[in-house]
C-alpha cells in the first residue's frame, strides 16, 4: 500500500513531536525536574515512527527505551511522557517506574524493562495469545544491536520461530552499545544473519528513510498476519547522542558523527517533502509552530502536578 | 474421598482447572505426549490437545517470557520446570517481568511456575535445590509449597486462580511416597492459610514441604521420652500464616524453625526474626533453625545425608530447647 500524501505530512509531524518531546525533556532533565535517566532517541526517529505507524488497531507493541516516536503513534499523549519522566502522581506508572518503562493493554502498549531482550519472547507469548483467539494482528517489539547479544533476544526468536506466532521485531542496528561499537560486539556483517539462523523471514532498511521503514514494516507485519509466523527487520542508523543524557558521546569518532549527521532522518524528509511539493515552508513552520505551543503547555501542567503520596509506596505490589 | 499420590493429586488440580477455564494451559519441556520428566502432565494431551498441553525448546528465559506475555492477555498458564533448578535460567523473566509487572504499570500476570524441587534422591547439585528464598526475596511473588497430596491439589487449584505470579515448589521426594485423601472435583486451599499438621505441647516446630514428614518422623521418636512436637506446616510462605505461628509459640514458648534450603539467608531466618520481634515474651528458649547446610546439593547418599537436615538432628535439638 502505498504511503499517502496525508501520511506523508502525519510522518513527518510525528517525527518532529518526537523530537521536539525529547528536546523539552532535555532541559527539563538538565533543570533537574527529570529525576531519572534520559534516553533520546536523536537520529533514530524515522525508525521507531515509521515501524509503529505500519500498526493496526488491535495490534501490540512493546517499545523499548529509545521508541518514544512508536508510543506516540500509538496513542500515548505527550503530558503521559512528561509526567512520567517528572516521577508525578498522575503519570502513567503513577511514579513508581522511569522514562518509557509504560504499558497500557487496554491500548495494547507493553511495559520494557531494563534487561534488554527480555521483551521479545514477552511480546512472542502476546502473539501467542493472538493466534489462540485466531486474532489476525501482530506483537511488534524493538531491540538495539547492544540487546541482540542477549540470551533472551535468541530465545525469543526461537520460541517465535518454534510457536509460529506473529511477532515483529525491529532490530535497531545504531552503531554502539553504550560505548561499545558494534565492531566489539560481533563478526558478522550485520544482524539479518541472526533472523536467518532461525529460519525467520527477515529484511533490512535504512532506519534513517521514514518511508522505506514504513514500507518494510507494513510488508513484515503484513505477513505476520497472513501466516502466524514472525518476522524480522534490521533498521540501520546512529545513536546520535550518548547513551543517555550525562554520557557525552565522546567516545565516538568525530567522522562517524558526521557522516550520520548528514543522514538525519527528519531534516532529509523535509527536503523531500519540500521538493516534492507534499509540504510548503509555511506548513513545516505551521507543523512546528504548532508542537511547541503544544508542548508549552503540556510542560507546564507536568510541572504543577503533585508527586505521588510516599503513604502510596506499598499499594499495587500485589494484583 | 479418593485416594491419590501427591504427584496424581497437582494434575487433577490442574486438569480441574483446565477443564473449568479456557485460559489455562500448560507449557513447558515435554510436558505433551511424554507427560513431563516425571509424568505430572501425562495424559492432560489427550483430552485437551497440544494448543493447551505445549511442547517447548529448551529456552526457560523464552517459555517463561512467552507465558508472561500470554498472562498479560488473559491467559493463565501454567509453566513446568523440568527440574525446579533450572528456574535460575528465567530468573530475570520471574523476578523482574512477572514479579514487578502490576507494581510498575498496574497489569497483572495470572502466572504459575511449578516444578520438581528438592533433594534425597541422589540428584546431585542440580536436580535437588530448593530455591525458595530467591523468590521470597522479590516483591510481587507467592511462593507455595505443599506437603500433603490434599494440599498439592488444592493449593495448585489456588495458585492457578490467583491474579499474580506464583512459584510452586513440589517436591520430587514426595510425588509417589505420598498418598492421601484428596477431595474430587472442586477443591482450594487458600493461600496464606497454614496447616496444624501435629497438635503438641511443648515445642513448636514451623516447617513446609517435604521437612513436614522429616519432623512427623521425629515427632513420633520424641513422644517417648515426654518431648511433644507441634508441628506447623506453613503450606505457603509469600504469604505466610503469622497467626497461626504466633499463636503456637504462645502456647508453647519454644521454636524450632525446620527447612530444606540452606542455611543462611534462608526463609527460617525471616520465620525466626518475626517471633523473636512478635512473641519475645512467651518464648522461653532460643528460636533454633535446623536447615541444609551452607553448601551445594552433594550427590553421594552419604554427603547428602549430611548436608540435608534428619530426623535425628530435630530430635537431639528438641531434646536441647526441651532442657533449656
Amino acid at each position: 500500500m502505498a504511503i499517502s500524501k496525508q501520511e506523508k505530512k502525519e510522518l513527518y509531524r510525528l517525527m518532529a513531536l518526537n523530537r521536539a518531546i525529547e528536546e523539552r525533556l532535555t532541559i527539563l532533565y538538565r533543570q533537574g525536574k527529570v529525576v531519572g535517566g534520559l534516553y533520546r532517541s536523536l537520529g533514530q526517529e524515522a525508525t521507531s515512527v515509521g515501524a509503529a505507524y505500519a500498526l493496526r488497531d488491535g495490534d501490540y507493541i512493546g517499545a523499548m527505551i529509545r521508541n518514544l516516536g512508536s508510543l506516540i503513534v500509538r496513542g500515548v499523549k505527550p503530558r503521559e511522557v512528561m509526567l512520567q519522566y517528572m516521577a508525578r502522581k498522575e503519570g502513567p506508572t503513577g511514579g513508581r517506574d522511569c522514562n518509557l518503562h509504560m504499558g497500557d493493554m487496554s491500548r495494547g502498549i507493553v511495559a520494557c524493562i531494563s534487561m534488554l531482550g527480555d521483551l521479545i519472547p514477552v511480546m512472542a507469548g502476546v502473539g501467542l495469545a493472538l493466534k489462540k483467539r485466531n486474532q489476525r494482528n501482530v506483537a511488534m517489539t524493538f531491540i538495539g544491536d547492544g540487546g541482540a547479544s542477549t540470551g533472551a533476544f535468541h530465545e525469543g526468536l526461537i520460541m517465535a520461530a518454534a510457536m509460529e506466532v506473529p511477532l515483529v521485531l525491529i532490530v535497531e542496528n545504531n552503531g554502539y552499545a553504550y560505548s561499545t561499537p558494534t565492531s566489539k560486539q560481533f563478526k558478522t556483517k550485520d544482524l539479518l544473519v541472526r533472523a536467518q539462523a532461525y529460519g525467520i523471514e527477515a529484511a533490512q532498511v535504512d532506519g534513517n528513510d521514514i518511508e522505506a521503514v514504513v514500507e518494510t514494516a507494513r510488508a513484515g507485519c503484513e505477513y505476520a498476519r497472513k501466516t502466524w509466523k514472525p518476522y524480522y527487520i534490521e533498521a540501520m542508523t546512529f545513536r546520535m547522542k550518548g547513551h543517555a543524557e550525562h554520557d557525552d558521546a565522546s567516545y565516538v569518532p568525530k567522522s562517524l558523527m558526521d557522516k550520520w549527521r548528514v543522514k538525519d532522518p527528519i531534516i532529509n524528509y523535509e527536503k523531500k517533502l519540500l521538493k516534492a511539493k507534499v509540504l510548503t515552508q509555511a506548513e513545516v513552520d505551521a507543523i512546528h509552530k504548532e508542537i511547541q505551543s503544544a508542548l508549552d503547555l503540556e510542560v507546564d501542567a507536568a510541572l504543577n502536578s503533585s508527586f505521588p503520596d510516599p503513604a502510596a509506596v506499598g499499594d499495587r505490589v500485589y494484583a | 474421598m479418593p485416594v491419590m499420590t501427591y504427584l496424581e493429586a497437582i494434575k487433577d488440580g490442574i486438569r480441574h482447572e483446565m477443564r473449568r477455564d479456557p485460559n489455562v494451559f500448560v507449557i513447558g519441556e515435554d510436558v505433551g505426549g511424554y507427560g513431563g520428566a516425571f509424568k505430572v502432565t501425562q495424559g492432560l494431551i489427550d483430552e485437551f490437545g497440544e494448543d493447551r498441553v505445549m511442547d517447548t525448546p529448551l529456552a526457560e528465559t523464552g517459555f517463561v517470557g512467552a507465558a508472561i506475555g500470554a498472562a498479560y492477555m488473559g491467559f493463565r498458564p501454567v509453566v513446568e520446570m523440568q527440574f525446579i533448578d533450572f528456574i535460575a535460567c528465567a530468573f530475570n523473566q520471574i523476578t523482574n517481568m512477572a514479579a514487578k509487572s502490576h507494581y510498575r504499570w498496574g497489569q497483572q500476570c495470572p502466572l504459575v511456575i511449578r516444578g520438581p524441587s528438592g533433594g534425597g534422591v541422589s540428584g546431585g547439585p542440580y536436580h535437588s535445590q530448593s530455591p525458595e528464598s530467591y523468590f521470597v526475596h522479590t516483591a510481587g511473588l507467592k511462593v507455595v509449597m505443599p506437603a500433603t497430596a490434599a494440599d498439592a491439589k488444592g493449593l495448585i487449584i489456588a495458585s492457578i486462580r490467583d491474579n499474580n505470579p506464583v512459584i510452586y515448589l513440589e517436591h520430587k521426594f514426595l510425588y509417589r511416597r505420598v498418598k492421601d485423601d484428596v477431595p474430587g472435583g472442586e477443591f482450594v486451599v487458600p493461600l496464606g492459610k497454614a496447616r496444624l499438621a501435629r497438635e503438641g505441647r511443648h515445642i513448636s516446630v514451623i516447617t513446609w514441604g517435604a521437612m513436614v514428614h522429616t519432623a512427623l518422623d521425629a515427632a513420633g521418636q520424641l513422644e517417648k521420652d515426654g518431648v511433644s512436637l507441634e508441628i506447623i506446616d506453613l503450606r505457603s510462605l509469600v504469604p505466610w500464616d503469622k497467626e497461626m505461628v504466633l499463636a503456637s509459640v504462645k502456647k508453647t514458648g519454644k521454636v524450632i524453625v525446620l527447612h530444606e534450603a540452606p542455611h543462611t539467608g534462608g526463609f527460617g531466618g525471616e520465620v525466626s526474626s518475626y517471633i523473636t520481634e512478635h512473641a519475645f515474651s512467651w518464648l522461653d528458649g532460643p528460636v533454633r533453625r535446623i536447615s541444609a547446610l551452607d553448601t551445594p546439593a552433594p550427590y553421594s547418599p552419604p554427603l547428602e545425608q549430611a548436608y540435608l537436615p534428619q530426623a535425628h538432628d530435630i530430635v537431639r535439638v528438641s531434646r536441647e530447647l526441651a532442657a533449656f
